[in-house]
C-alpha cells in the first residue's frame, strides 16, 4: 500500500498538471469549492422565493425544488451533460457540464436549509421589522438573512462536504477528479485493487471528517453564543 | 429537435429495456432496504451501549461509511473487495451477478449508517427517565430497550427513516458505474442505441419522480396518521 502511495502521489493529487490537464484531489476540491460557491446566492434566492409572499415567485421555485430533490444527482448530470450542447450550440467541457449539475443540484438543497434557517427564526423578528417601518424586501435584508444564515453556516459546511462527495460522479462522465484519476492508477498497478481504492476511501474520508467535524465544533459553538445571548433576555420577560 | 417519439417509450425493444432497468431498480431498494433497516438498528445500538469499546465501534462505521462517497464504496466492493477472497469463493461469486451483489452490500452499509444515526436520534428523543424507570423495575438494558424505548422511538424514527429510503432510492442509481442493469444504466444504452436523447431521459425521470413522490407521500401519510406524540 505504501509503495503505490509512494509512486503515485503526485499523479493522485494534481493529475497530469503541469503536462496536462490539472486532475485527482485539487480538482476535485476545486469543483466542490466552485460548486458550492456559485451555488450559494442561487440557493439563497430560491430560498427566499420558497418563503416569498408572492405565489407566482414561491409555485414554480418549489415545483422546481421538488423535481431536483425527487431525483438522483446522475439523472441531472445526465441532463446537463447531453442537453447543455444541444441547448446552448456550444460543446460543453466534463468540468463545466458537472459544474453546472453540482450548482443546479446544490442550489436545490441550499433553498431547503435557507428555507428552514428563515422559517426557524422566530416571528417577531420579521413583524418587528415591518412595525418600525422597513418593507418587505428590507426587513429580510437586514433583520432576518443575516440571522438566518449565521444560523446556517455549520449546515453550509455539511452542505461542502456532501459537495465534495458528489463530486465524485464525475467519473461517470469521464472528468478526471480523484475516483476518475484512481481508478487509472488501479489499471496501471492492476495487482492490488482493494489497496488502492481503499486509498481512496481514506483520502475522502481524511478530508470530510475533518470538515465535518470542524461543522459540529461551529454548530456547538453558535449554540453556546446563541444561548449566551438570549438566556438572559428569556428570564427577563419571564 | 425532432418531435417527441412517445412509441419509443410505449412498447417494442427499448421500452422492454427501460422497464427492465426500472424494476432492477426496485429490486436494489428493495435488498438494500431489507439489510440497512437491522444493521441500521444494531448500529444505533452499539452508539447507545454502555460499553465504551462498543460505543467506539458504533462511532467509527457511521463515520467511516458517512465521509466516503458512495460512489468510492462501490468501486472498492466491485473491483476491490473480490478479490480479497480465497480463490474458490471468487469463481463462484464471479460465475454469478457479482455487479448486482456489490452494488446491494455497498447501499446497504452506506445506508445503514445513515439509518443509524436516525434511529439514535429517535431514541434519544425518548426521556432518560423511561430507561431508569425499566432498569429500576428490573429489566436488562436489552429488554428496557425492546419493550419500553423502542416502541415509544419508533414513531420519532420512521419519517427520518422514509426520507432516508427515498435517498436509499436515489442513491441505487449510482449502481451503474459498476454496469448494474439498472434504471440509469438501461436510459444510457437506450440513449447511445437510438440517439434519442430526451426520451429516454424522460423516461428515467419520471420514473425516479414517481417513486420519490410515493415515498414522500408515504411519510405525509404516516405522519398524518400517527403524529408524534409530546410526553
Amino acid at each position: 500500500m505504501l509503495e503505490i502511495v509512494q509512486t503515485y502521489w503526485l499523479y493522485f493529487l494534481i493529475g497530469q498538471y503541469p503536462n496536462g490537464p490539472l486532475g485527482g484531489l485539487a480538482l476535485t476540491l476545486i469543483l466542490a469549492a466552485c460548486g458550492l460557491v456559485l451555488a450559494l446566492p442561487l440557493g439563497i434566492a430560491f430560498g427566499l422565493a420558497r418563503v416569498s409572499p408572492w405565489r407566482w415567485l414561491r409555485w414554480p421555485v418549489t415545483a422546481f425544488v421538488f423535481v431536483v430533490r425527487g431525483v438522483p444527482l446522475l439523472m441531472v448530470v445526465f441532463w446537463a451533460y447531453f442537453f447543455l450542447p444541444s441547448v446552448t450550440g456550444v460543446k460543453t467541457d466534463q468540468f463545466a457540464t458537472m459544474l453546472i449539475a453540482l450548482v443546479v443540484f446544490d442550489a436545490a438543497y441550499l433553498a431547503e436549509i435557507v428555507r428552514a434557517g428563515i422559517q426557524g427564526l422566530p416571528k417577531g423578528q420579521m413583524e418587528c421589522a415591518r412595525a418600525l417601518g422597513l418593507g418587505y424586501g428590507r426587513a429580510m435584508r437586514f433583520v432576518v438573512l443575516p440571522q438566518a444564515l449565521r444560523s446556517m453556516l455549520p449546515s453550509l459546511v455539511n452542505q461542502f462536504v456532501s459537495t465534495i462527495k458528489e463530486t465524485s460522479l464525475g467519473y461517470i462522465i469521464g472528468l478526471a477528479e480523484l475516483s476518475f484519476i484512481t481508478t487509472q492508477i488501479n489499471t496501471q498497478v492492476f495487482t492490488k485493487p482493494a489497496q488502492v481504492y481503499a486509498i481512496l476511501g481514506l483520502s475522502y474520508f481524511a478530508m470530510c471528517f475533518g470538515l465535518s467535524r470542524f461543522a459540529y465544533w461551529l454548530e456547538r459553538r453558535l449554540a453556546r453564543r446563541t444561548s449566551a445571548r438570549t438566556a438572559p433576555a428569556a428570564g427577563g420577560t419571564a | 429537435m425532432p418531435v417527441f417519439d412517445f412509441s419509443l417509450l410505449l412498447h417494442g425493444q427499448y421500452h422492454d429495456m427501460l422497464v427492465a432497468g426500472l424494476l432492477l431498480s426496485l429490486q436494489l431498494l428493495a435488498a438494500a432496504f431489507v439489510i440497512a433497516l437491522p444493521l441500521g438498528t444494531v448500529v444505533a445500538l452499539l452508539r447507545l451501549s454502555p460499553v465504551p469499546i462498543l460505543r467506539a465501534i458504533g462511532f467509527g462505521y457511521v463515520e467511516l461509511i458517512r465521509n466516503i462517497p458512495l460512489l468510492a464504496h462501490m468501486l472498492f466492493w466491485y473491483f476491490g473487495a473480490p478479490e480479497l477472497l480465497p480463490d474458490t469463493l471468487k469463481e463462484r461469486l464471479y460465475a454469478g451477478k457479482v455487479e448486482a451483489i456489490s452494488a446491494v452490500i455497498a447501499l446497504a452499509l452506506y445506508t445503514a449508517a445513515y439509518m443509524a444515526e436516525d434511529i439514535r436520534s429517535g431514541i434519544r428523543a425518548i426521556p432518560a427517565v423511561q430507561m431508569e424507570a425499566g432498569r429500576a423495575l428490573g429489566f436488562g438494558f436489552l429488554a428496557t430497550m425492546r419493550r419500553v424505548i423502542l416502541p415509544q422511538a419508533l414513531r420519532v424514527t420512521v419519517p427520518p427513516l422514509i426520507s432516508q429510503t427515498l435517498n436509499l432510492w436515489k442513491n441505487t442509481s449510482i449502481a451503474t458505474v459498476v454496469g448494474v442493469a439498472e434504471l440509469m444504466y438501461q436510459a444510457g444504452q437506450v440513449e447511445s442505441a437510438t440517439f434519442r436523447s430526451f426520451e429516454s431521459f424522460a423516461f428515467a425521470t419520471a420514473a425516479y419522480l414517481s417513486v420519490s413522490l410515493a415515498i414522500t407521500g408515504l411519510a405525509a401519510w404516516y405522519h398524518h396518521r400517527w403524529p408524534v406524540r409530546t410526553a
